[in-house]
């Protein structure tokens, strides 16, 4: 069991209706490694990441977290897989009614039932982590800037000290010297707690900086695969125009609808 | 036919939905007696809905009192029955306007708010952050706000009935010239305990009605602030018009033999 993938997709499908979004998703994770999943808007980043969440339901193929079956698990294997990942989302999705050291103490409490004030010291420790004082821990959420909200969404993903991290565009909507400050972060908290990243972006950037690995979807299945420092070589044309950012190239960019 | 194809895709859209809300109400009904049960949001909501409400449903009701005793001192003038106009005031009130005008009233309040709530939370994935940190939204969410809608809006009614019969007292005393003994006398002599009770009955389906609503129209917003606001006005409409169904049903099931 120990050397089989912490994380193993095999030929994931998944669609709306009509539409095929995920068309055949193959990705092995192996633990402590961190993956990016690149890819342009609506190549199905967010599905997969859904997928393997339990958010979403896949069509037909396999998800396999420390190798067990998480496509129609039952409820107490997908809390269980939920219990030892954290997850970092794209708006940080705080909870409003809540306060900041609440939200950062949610799995603590609800999730492990510890004392709300043994879960009050643990998520001060956290937000010190994320380089966040304990004078924001009674502010709401929404009295926090953009990036203070993300090291806030860290903090909670990190707090149970998970052995899976994911985090959905994590720089996305944020300046460029915030987005590298989150950047250090998530890679410092993942090499602290040891644990596995999967990470689906868009910003090259980050995903050189956070990864050990890339993995580039195209029309919902991964055309690529292979470490960071081989993404410059690689001699996939649809690879190089993407990281190039070019428009003329072999990818078919619906630009109408970008 | 061309024009029985559109009318069959609304009637099918409309089974559909019907379906979707029935097996909600299913979900609900089972989560509101399994546990886990947050307690803490519990009492939260019962102020939420309840205590924060009660401004509203005590103008409400008591406005409504003092109407019906002018226009019915007028209508029973007609034909000198002008003494059973604190009979008619408490039947009235206890039966069915306290617990309608509070339902719509709260409707309008509370089904609103937490549509938008639950909208905002679904459209900003507060929802799925809810999932992935080992949380049930429907226990989190929905259960603590139809338990708080079921509890609280009896309460609400059988003090906006008391504030509604006041009114009638205020009017029929201080403007109708009823003499206050006779009137109290009259309000109590020929009301009994299925008026009441009926009415408590209707509250607590309507305070069902209300907070499933908000909380169906907002676990299934879509599409930024256009699907909160939309999910915010189908929590009103779609509870307003339930309530008004309900309030027969319930009336029939218990008056009519």
């Amino acid at each position: 069991m120990s050397d089989s993938p912490k994380i193993s997709l095999t030929d994931l499908h998944k669609g709306f209706g009509t539409k095929k979004v995920l068309q055949g998703v193959n990705l092995d994770v192996a633990a402590g490694e961190s993956v990016a999943i690149i890819g342009g808007s609506g190549t199905g980043k967010s599905v997969t990441l859904k997928c393997i969440l339990g958010l979403l339901t896949p069509d037909s193929g396999s998800i396999k977290i420390d190798g067990v079956e998480m496509v129609g698990a039952d409820r107490k294997t997908n809390e269980a897989m939920q219990a030892k990942s954290g997850m970092l989302f794209q708006g940080a999705a705080l909870f409003d009614s809540l306060s900041v050291w609440e939200n950062v103490a949610f799995g603590l409490i609800e999730g492990q039932g510890m004392p709300r004030k043994e879960a009050h010291d643990i998520a001060i420790k956290r937000l010190s982590d994320v380089g966040l004082g304990p004078e924001i821990a009674p502010l709401s959420p929404a009295s926090l800037s953009g990036g203070m909200q993300k090291r806030v969404g860290l903090a909670r993903a990190i707090a149970t000290r998970p052995e899976i991290l994911f985090f959905d565009e994590p720089t996305t909507g944020i300046d460029p010297i915030m987005g590298d400050v989150i950047n250090d972060l998530i890679v410092k908290c993942t090499r602290e707690l040891g644990a596995c990243a999967l990470t689906i972006t868009h910003d090259m950037a980050s995903a050189r900086k956070i990864a050990d690995r890339i993995a580039f979807l195209y029309k919902g299945t991964i055309i690529w695969d292979g470490p960071v420092a081989d993404v410059e070589t690689s001699d996939n044309p649809y690879l190089q125009q993407f990281i190039s950012g070019n428009t003329e190239g072999p990818l078919d960019l619906d630009l109408k609808h970008l | 036919m061309p024009i029985l194809a559109p009318i069959g895709r609304i009637f099918l859209a409309f089974l559909a939905v019907v379906g979707r809300v029935t097996i909600f109400a299913v979900k609900t009904l089972v989560h509101c007696v399994t546990p886990r049960f947050y307690f803490r949001l519990i009492f939260k909501q019962m102020c939420e809905i309840g205590y924060y409400s009660l401004p509203v449903v005590a103008m409400t009701t008591l406005f409504a009192g003092m109407v019906l005793a002018l226009q019915s001192y007028s209508g029973f003038s007609r034909f000198s029955a002008e003494s059973a106009v604190a009979t008619v005031v408490v039947i009235s009130m206890t039966r069915e306007l306290g617990p309608v005008l509070a339902g719509l009233m709260v409707a309008g309040r509370v089904g609103a708010a937490i549509a938008a709530e639950i909208g905002t939370m679904r459209v900003t994935e507060q929802i799925d952050a809810l999932v992935t940190l080992s949380t049930n939204p429907f226990k989190y969410l929905v259960v603590p706000r139809v338990l708080a809608g079921l509890i609280t809006l009896p309460i609400l009614v059988f003090i906006g009935d008391i504030i509604g019969v006041m009114g009638g007292y205020i009017v029929g005393v201080n403007k109708l010239s009823f003499n206050s003994g006779s009137y109290i006398q009259n309000t109590f002599q020929y009301l009994e305990t299925l008026d009441v009770v009926s009415g408590l009955v209707k509250a607590a389906v309507f305070g069902f009605i209300i907070t499933l609503m908000g909380c169906y129209q907002g676990y299934h917003s879509r599409g930024g602030a256009q699907g909160v606001g939309q999910a915010t006005t189908n929590a009103v409409v779609s509870s307003s018009i339930l309530i008004l169904i309900a309030n027969y049903v319930v009336t029939e099931l218990f008056f009519v033999r």
